[in-house]
């Protein structure tokens, strides 16, 4: 009696692009009924393994074996046919439809011969409801998906995976968009599909969930695979060592404590009904102050009122020594205030355009020559140049190249760097390091507390309470749009931010 | 090899004039008279007026907006001009300033629908496509009432001059473009309008005035489209109610052929004018087959099509040489 084959197994997986070979002899087991962790830096190979499981993208060498058979999917339909489930890492529904639409669109159940096309309307939406339930919505399958949040468009996503019955699913980076609470529904539902001895590969840049999720986990670095192996032979520490191929000392840049009196930046009970009130707030020069919160709690609404994008109704603001009335990011770029937005592509990237013009971007009256805007080609290429050096961009970046071919964490740096050009004395920073590698992740932490010591002061708002102990000499807790706690010296107690920033 | 080169070419800003100068040459034997001296004078007088209108409607499209009365500006234009100029009774009758103010006149009206269109979309937040195709009508109807639907004539002589000879045209636009392609290419200014169409969004949080932009965006098409007024009229030596009216789908093929995104952060006034001149050939050729009105149509809107399709064709392989880097 031979043992039952795995659900799936890759053998000597290579794949290429043009001249550049991206996966090289990639071996990968995921025994029957188990969770396989896949982890490494941005570039590593993951998303390009995830796209050829899910039928995106053709191998040039190798096998793959779906349950001991054959599988070599002709295209993103073929690989659902055969049991493979992608949930994509930017969720692939139709907004516009609703939830039973979504599950259905390409089998709909029919009423009388099929030619006539005519949905079973009834029949779709019990179904619907059957394969929500198991995921733990309650939301009437008729509900438009665009009205649903991130966490509930996931657990959609899923239940459309499950009424296919897969045999493999798929995730890549499902938390990024979740709230603290989303993403713990996610986890319960994960460990409940476990029970029932669903296989499923998961990709996540956070190394905790995968620790914790997972019963193998494998690591790529530079496409190729550095090692499998059971969850109890890894740990955070080791993780990254085999993701970067060296040992990271320290994530995070050593702080300076000096005292420190100069004020930078100073909110008085600032208010934007519905959003955030009666918000106080200091920074000080060459302080870095975090602000936590859950999402929903009014962090990113506050950098964003302070900067005078969104309004306010009531409360003042101070830079440095004077108060900013009738705030426009143009008078707080003035001031010397920057701010970096939480999504980068929403408000963030100039997509269509060069690295060099959106390095240059915030900073083009320093590039103009003369009154009537002439830009200095000259002055701009220098900036750039000194910039791509302190931000560490990848060499093979190049100035004139279409910024959306970068990767995650060089974009961010390109848009860190843009503000750090104008050598701001206040940084406001929302979610600095979201969907980055750890490579880049602490060069960005790096420059972070570099640009404290050389006398700014910065405000960072994160999701992830580990960065913020990491980096920061005070932290300060939101919760449904005010201030609830503050936590003035390190070492910060984890537990107790997190009550403050949960607990109602 | 030859394939990177050719992909080379085909991402060229030059390759829409080079399709022009091979289509000029190509269909010469077919077409008696293309290349005679005669013809590619008025070849430079078709195209001179739609390049300056491909300019200003680039300048809008890169916003992410479009201006659709920009035709019916010229007829306005035109007929303001016509009005103050004309010799038949009109305000300056004969005098020595009938020119200067009727083309004051002409550009100030120009602008001031920019700025209309430019405020409703900016201000207003009404869509681009409602306010200019709105305003295409407005425009239309009050050229038409202002004159009666009659061409005005009798123009001061200095004014006809303007298109007299293909130069003066030539003098006038050229500089215009140059400037424009240099504001657009290389400025501060030009920089915000490519940021501004591309995601209004993060131009904001960058510090630039996005509204003003969009604003400066659609005064700058009005401006051009007077100044297209200008020159057309004085080549039909009379101020018409009408004129440039079938003008709207070669300003928008001119720019869009030459590299301009309907979606707004991508173009430029040198592409728009190649656009120009491969329209402007294109027309003139068949014009000179003899072909009826309505074929020309069908033959003109063929070749557009397959231009434009040529054009996706482009970004796609722009795409592709993009993402393999």
């Amino acid at each position: 009696m031979t043992a039952p084959p795995p659900a799936l197994s890759l053998q000597g997986i290579c794949k290429s692009f043009g001249k550049v070979q991206v996966l090289h002899d990639v071996d990968l087991t995921l025994p029957l009924g188990q969770t396989l962790g896949l982890v490494g830096e941005n570039g590593a190979g993951k998303s390009t393994l995830l796209n050829i499981l899910g039928g995106n993208l053709p191998i040039n060498a190798g096998t793959i074996a779906l349950g001991g058979l054959d599988y070599a999917p002709t295209g993103p339909a073929d690989a659902e046919r055969a049991g493979v489930a992608f949930i994509h890492q930017e969720l692939n529904l139709f907004e516009n439809l609703s939830i039973a639409e979504n599950f259905f669109l390409t089998r709909f159940p029919h009423r009388g011969p099929r030619v006539w096309g005519v949905i079973d309307r009834h029949e779709t939406r019990e179904r619907t409801r059957e394969f929500l339930q198991r995921v733990g919505l309650a939301h009437d399958p008729d509900t438009v998906v665009g009205e649903l949040s991130s966490g509930e468009k996931q657990l959609v996503e899923i239940a459309k995976a499950l009424s296919v019955s897969a045999r493999v699913i798929l995730f890549d980076e499902p938390t990024t968009s979740l709230t603290r609470h989303e993403a713990a529904r996610l986890f319960d539902l994960i460990a409940e599909l476990q029970a029932q001895g669903q296989a499923m590969i998961y990709i996540s840049h956070d190394l905790d969930d995968v620790l914790k999720i997972c019963d193998e986990i494998a690591v790529l670095r530079d496409g190729h695979l550095v090692r499998q192996g059971a969850r109890d032979e890894w740990d955070a520490d080791l993780l990254v060592q085999a993701m970067v191929g060296r040992k990271i000392e320290s994530l995070f840049p050593s702080r300076d404590l000096t005292a420190r009196s100069e004020v930078v930046l100073e909110v008085e009970g600032l208010t934007a009904p519905g959003r955030f009130e009666g918000v106080n707030l200091s920074v000080q020069a060459g302080e870095i102050v975090g602000m936590f919160g859950l999402v929903g709690a009014g962090r990113s609404e506050v950098l964003r009122g302070i900067f005078g994008l969104d309004e306010t109704t009531t409360g003042r603001v101070r830079v440095g020594e004077g108060l900013v009335a009738h705030r426009t990011p143009r008078r707080m770029m003035e001031r010397g205030v920057a701010l970096l937005t939480e999504d980068r592509k929403r408000d963030g990237l100039f997509a269509i355009s060069s690295v060099s013009r959106n390095f240059g971007i915030a900073n083009l009256g320093a590039y103009a020559r003369n009154r009537l805007g002439w830009i200095s080609r000259e002055r701009q290429d220098r900036a750039v140049t000194r910039l791509r050096d302190a931000v560490q961009l990848d060499s093979s970046v190049r100035e004139n190249q279409m910024i959306r071919t970068l990767s995650g964490g060089n974009q961010q740096k390109v848009i860190i760097g843009r503000w750090l050009v104008r050598n701001p004395q206040l940084l406001l920073l929302d979610e600095p390091t979201r969907g980055i590698d750890v490579g880049a992740k602490q060069k960005i932490y790096q420059l972070i507390g570099e640009q404290a010591a050389a006398g700014s002061g910065v405000l960072v708002v994160s999701s992830e309470i580990e960065e913020l102990i990491g980096l920061c000499d005070r932290i300060v807790a939101m919760r449904s749009g005010r201030v609830v706690a503050e936590y003035p010296t390190r070492p910060f107690d984890r537990e107790e931010i997190l009550r403050a920033a949960i607990q109602g | 090899m030859v394939r990177a080169s050719l992909s080379r070419a085909l991402l060229s800003d030059y390759f829409i004039l080079g399709l022009a100068g091979v289509y000029l040459l190509g269909m010469a034997p077919a077409v008696p008279g293309l290349l005679s001296p005669l013809n590619l004078a008025n070849l430079a007088e078709i195209a001179l007026p739609l390049m300056v209108l491909a300019m200003g409607q680039t300048l809008v499209l890169m916003t992410g907006g479009i201006d659709l009365s920009t035709t019916s500006n010229v007829a306005l234009c035109s007929v303001i001009g016509g009005m103050i100029m004309s010799g038949a009774d009109e305000v300056l009758a004969g005098s020595a300033l009938a020119m200067p103010v009727g083309v004051l006149a002409m550009l100030a009206t120009g602008a001031l629908v920019g700025l209309i269109n430019g405020l409703s979309v900016a201000r207003g937040g009404i869509p681009a496509f409602m306010v200019t195709l709105i305003g295409m009508l407005l425009l239309s109807g009050l050229a038409v009432r202002l004159t009666r639907s009659l061409p005005i004539s009798d123009l001061p002589d200095a004014f006809v001059a303007i298109s007299g000879t293909a130069g003066v045209a030539l003098a006038v636009v050229l500089p215009v473009l140059v400037v424009g392609h240099l504001v657009l290419s290389r400025t501060v200014a030009g920089a915000w309008l490519q940021s501004v169409g591309q995601n209004a969004a993060a131009a904001r949080v960058v510090g630039i005035p996005v509204e003003r932009t969009v604003m400066l965006a659609y005064v700058a098409c009005g401006v051009c489209s007077a100044l297209a007024a200008i020159l057309l009229t004085a080549r039909l030596e009379s101020a018409s109610p009408v004129l440039g009216q079938r003008m709207l789908l070669d300003i928008v093929a001119a720019s869009i052929i030459g590299g301009t995104s309907l979606f707004g952060g991508r173009g430029t006034i040198r592409g728009a004018a190649f656009g120009a001149i491969l329209v402007c050939v294109v027309t003139n050729s068949l014009d000179l087959v003899g072909l009826t009105f309505a074929v020309v149509m069908l033959s003109k809107g063929a070749v557009i099509l397959a231009a434009a399709a040529l054009d996706a064709f482009r970004s796609r392989l722009l795409a592709k040489a993009e993402g393999s880097a």
